[in-house]
Formats: structure tokens, sequence, C-alpha cells
């Protein structure tokens, strides 16, 4: 499906709650094809929940997700399917399988769907997860690698179809600084070489300004700011300012909703 | 009164749901199960070493203790009636009719059934079914039929070994160390054990073989994706199993008679 439109993914009028906590509500936001699009918010506001109903591994009470045009809330079983083999995506924690070694892992994706050699495909793995370093540790299991290394071969796994649209949830979070150099400069590289569509979640601000060709600050359920992160730091907003400098007073309350400190300290529970 | 009435209410009504959606469930595997055999045959096969190769140790040995307590029974209660010569039939009959499948079936539920559950919740917990959808590969398909298939494969085969090395407990106890006439043993056995009793013990080994493996996916596919909800889903694999398997195999045994 060749869609030349310069929106690949629109989100209209979302509304997603869970039980009495509503998530979103009239949330609009449009991710440009060809760019790395940066979903940045403070903790607890629903960024990985925002992914999950971009893929629509959720689906929204209210309002719809496009994807290329298409309402994914309609679509059937085999369509969402096909339209997810060109979705990569790299989970927080990596989620590789853990019955199968590193080379396994990230031969899954061809090994479901293509009819590849043996031979094409351990060429297509070796090639992958050279690019993220880890070729040596292709025998090794799971079980074995650290939390970055995890990642890495996730991020190898995530790319391994060649997908128009990669998705990355805290991609940068237990990486030492050499590999989270690399992985910032893979990610850049990619998208301008293959023409990939990179949605990255993260609150790691100076990483996604490195990367980031624009980015959306979520907050309270909706848009709070949008653009290229050199407007966001530049922002007078209050919100925008406090997240984007890492401020501990500011609309955004670190403290979560408890009782008064001294009271609760002095007062007759505490015997 | 009304409080109580109404916890009833809701209890019956939550249960009727989880057996809907237990049976609709049961629909989706089978539908996708002929697919897997034919075109993935290697997943089932791994699978069928996993719950049916692994399990052959604990198998064996619960097997011939069974047979030998059998033997040690019968022979001190009918030496009474002088027909110690009976014990192979008294045996025979008890392991292929009720104790072959039904302990098979038990210990199946303790060995390989919380094996799965676990592995199935922690693979959920982790995200792991979460990246096969987003890989577009359907976790029911991939994961949880071969699983399936590979109990209900397993758990007749097992119950076949179960019941033989129980008779081989049985002759080492009766034949060898109390002196039954090793001729009466094996020729009571073979008057009397019908082709019936055979295919009653079969029937049950494939009907716990689905039961079994079927609770112990659907317990693990549904655990709540905590570490304290993978144990606690391990925990009913084994408990409802039970259940099931006594409940059925009195319902078979009232059918069969």
């Amino acid at each position: 499906m060749v869609d030349y439109s310069e929106n690949l993914i629109e989100i209209r009028d979302l509304m997603y709650s869970r039980g009495a906590r509503v998530i979103f509500k009239d949330m609009n936001l449009t991710i440009k094809r060809g760019e790395v699009t940066a979903l940045m918010g403070p903790s607890g506001t629903g960024k990985t929940t925002l992914l999950r109903l971009i893929t629509r591994q959720l689906i929204p009470q209210q309002g719809a997700i496009f994807v290329n045009g298409v309402d994914i809330a309609s679509l059937n079983q085999r369509d969402l399917y096909s339209l997810r083999q060109r979705f990569g995506m790299l989970f927080q924690n990596g989620a590789l399988l853990t019955d199968i070694n590193v080379f396994e892992n990230v031969a899954f994706p061809l090994r479901e769907h293509t009819k590849l050699s043996n031979r094409l495909i351990r060429h297509v793995v070796l090639t992958k997860l050279h690019a993220v370093g880890l070729r040596g540790a292709a025998d090794m299991m799971p079980a074995e690698l650290s939390g970055g290394m995890a990642r890495r071969v996730a991020l190898a796994r995530a790319m391994v179809m060649d997908p128009d649209i990669l998705i990355y949830d805290e991609p940068f979070v237990g990486l030492d600084p050499i590999s989270m150099g690399v992985i910032v400069r893979l990610v850049r590289r990619m998208n301008d070489a293959l023409g990939i569509t990179s949605i990255i979640v993260s609150h790691d601000v100076a990483e996604v300004s490195t990367v980031a060709d624009r980015s959306y600050l979520i907050s309270d359920g909706k848009v709070a700011a949008s653009g290229s992160p050199d407007e966001l730091s530049a922002a007078k907003s209050e919100l925008v300012r406090q997240f984007m400098h890492g401020m501990a007073d500011g609309p955004v309350a670190f403290h979560f909703e408890a009782p008064d400190y001294a009271e609760q300290l002095l007062g007759r529970d505490s015997e | 009164m009304k409080g109580l009435l109404r916890d009833i209410y809701n209890n019956v009504l939550e249960f009727v749901r989880t057996f809907g959606a237990f049976q609709l469930f049961f629909l989706r595997i089978i539908r996708h199960s002929p697919r897997i055999v034919l075109r993935r045959p290697g997943l089932v096969i791994k699978q069928i070493h996993n719950t049916g190769a692994l399990s052959l140790v604990i198998i064996m040995v619960c097997g011939f203790f069974v047979g030998g307590v059998l033997g040690l029974q019968g022979y001190s209660n009918l030496a009474r009636f002088n027909a110690e010569d009976s014990v192979g039939t008294v045996v025979a009959l008890a392991l292929i009719k009720e104790l072959g499948p039904v302990i098979t079936a038990l210990l199946f539920a303790g060995r390989a059934g919380t094996a799965l559950s676990s592995e199935i919740g922690l693979m959920k917990a982790t995200d792991q079914l979460s990246a096969m959808e987003m890989m577009a590969v359907n976790p029911v398909r991939r994961v949880l039929v071969p699983r399936f298939l590979g109990g209900v494969v397993a758990m007749p085969l097992l119950v076949a070994i179960f019941t033989c090395t129980g008779l081989f407990g049985a002759h080492v106890v009766a034949v060898d160390l109390l002196s039954v006439d090793v001729g009466a043993f094996w020729q009571q056995m073979q008057l009397s054990v019908d082709i019936k009793d055979i295919r009653e013990g079969v029937l049950k080994s494939f009907v716990f073989g689905i039961v079994a493996s079927l609770l112990a996916v659907w317990e693990g596919y549904n655990a709540i994706p905590t570490a304290e909800g993978v144990g606690r889903a391990t925990t009913r694999t084994v408990v409802i199993t039970a259940i099931s398997v006594l409940i059925l195999d009195f319902m078979i045994t009232a059918v069969m008679l």
C-alpha cells in the first residue's frame, strides 16, 4: 500500500480510560512520515499506553487512530497482522523469547513470516546483530544478557523485517554512555538512510533532543506542547520549562497526593 | 440474607461466564490445531518432549511403587481367601481402568501442567506474548496450541508407560518377593482383562490429556501478569485439574459400566 500523504499516523479526539481513571481525553496528535517523533512526559502520563493504542494492542473508547489513512479499529485480524508486519517495536524490557537463543530471537520474525533459506536468514540476522554490536553474542541465551544487551538484541529483532515504522519504548534506559551514543546514532541513521518513521517514548530529555525532529509533551491526558526540541527548550510555558529543565517545583507535583507530612509523622497513628 | 443471595448470584454468574469463556478458548485452540500439526509439527514434537519425555522418570518411579503396593495389598487380602493367584488380575484391572489414567493425570498436572502454566504466565508477564502480537504472530497459535497438543499426545503414552511399570512393580513384589506362581499371575490376568477394560483406560487417558493440558494453558494465558499472579495460576492448575480429573473419572466410569 503506497501512500504519499505526509501524515503517517493521526490520532483524532482520542479518549481512553482504565476503570474510573481517564488516561487520555480529546487527544490529537500527528506523526509525520520519515521523521523521528518523540513522545515525552512525566511518569504515569500513559506514554506506553499510547504506544499500545497506536499498535492496537488496546482499543480507544472514543476517537480514532489512523495509520496510513486507515482507521486501525476497523481492521480485522488478518489486516491488522499485515499492518503489524510493517511495525517494529522495541519493548521497555526487551521482551526477548527466553526459550531460544539470541540468534533465534532475531531470526524469529523471518522464520514466522518468510520462506527464506537458512543461509539467507543467517546473513540477515548477523548483519542486524552486527549493527547493534552483538554479533558475538549470537549463541547466548537471553538470561545471560545484561539489561542493556537484551534491549540491543530486541532492537536488532525489531529491525530485522525492515519495517516502515519503528517504535521505541524507553530505548535509552539502562544503557551505558557508549551504547547509548551508538544507539542514538543508529536510530537517526536508520531513519535517514532507510526512510523509516520512528516513534520514541522517553523522558530522557537530553538524548531525545539530539535525535528527535519533533517532540510531543504529554501531560494530563493531552498534548501539552509540541515542536522541535529547540522550540520546546525555549518554550515559555511553566510545565514545559519544568519538564525540559528537570525542576522539582512547577505545575507537575513531584509528590504523589498524600496527607500532610508533619501531621502524619506526629499524629496519633504514628505511635 | 439479601447480601448472601447477591453474593451467591454473583459467584454463579462469574462461574458461568468463566466456563463459557473456557469453552470458547477450547474452540479457539481446536480451530488452530490442524494448521500447526500440518505446517509446524516440529513445535508439537518439542512440546511432547517437554511434557512427555521429561515426565518419564517421575511417571515410571511412581508407577513402579503404585504397582508394588497394589501387589502387596492384593496379596495380603487375597491370601485370606486362598486366592493369591488372582493378584495379577486385581492389579491389572485397577491399573488399566482407574489408577493408571488418574494417577498419571495427577502427576502430569503437578509436573507438566505447572511448568506450562508458569511458563506461559511468565511469558505474559515479561511482554513476550505482546511482543509476538507485535511481530504479527498469534501467540495462541504459536505458543498455546503446540503446548496443548504436546500434552494431549503425551498423556496416553505416559498412562501406558505408568501402567506397564506398575505391572512390573506388582510382578516384582508378588512373584519375586511373595512367591506367587508366575504362570498363574499372568494367566489369570490374561483371562480376566478384557479389551473393553483397556478401551476404558485409553478413553480416560485421552480425556484427561485434553483436560489437563487445556487447563494448564488456560490458567497460564489468563494469569495476572505479576509474580503473585503467576504463582496463583500455577496452584490453580493443579487444584482444578485434580478436581476435574476425579469428577470426570467418576462420570466416565458410570457411563462405561
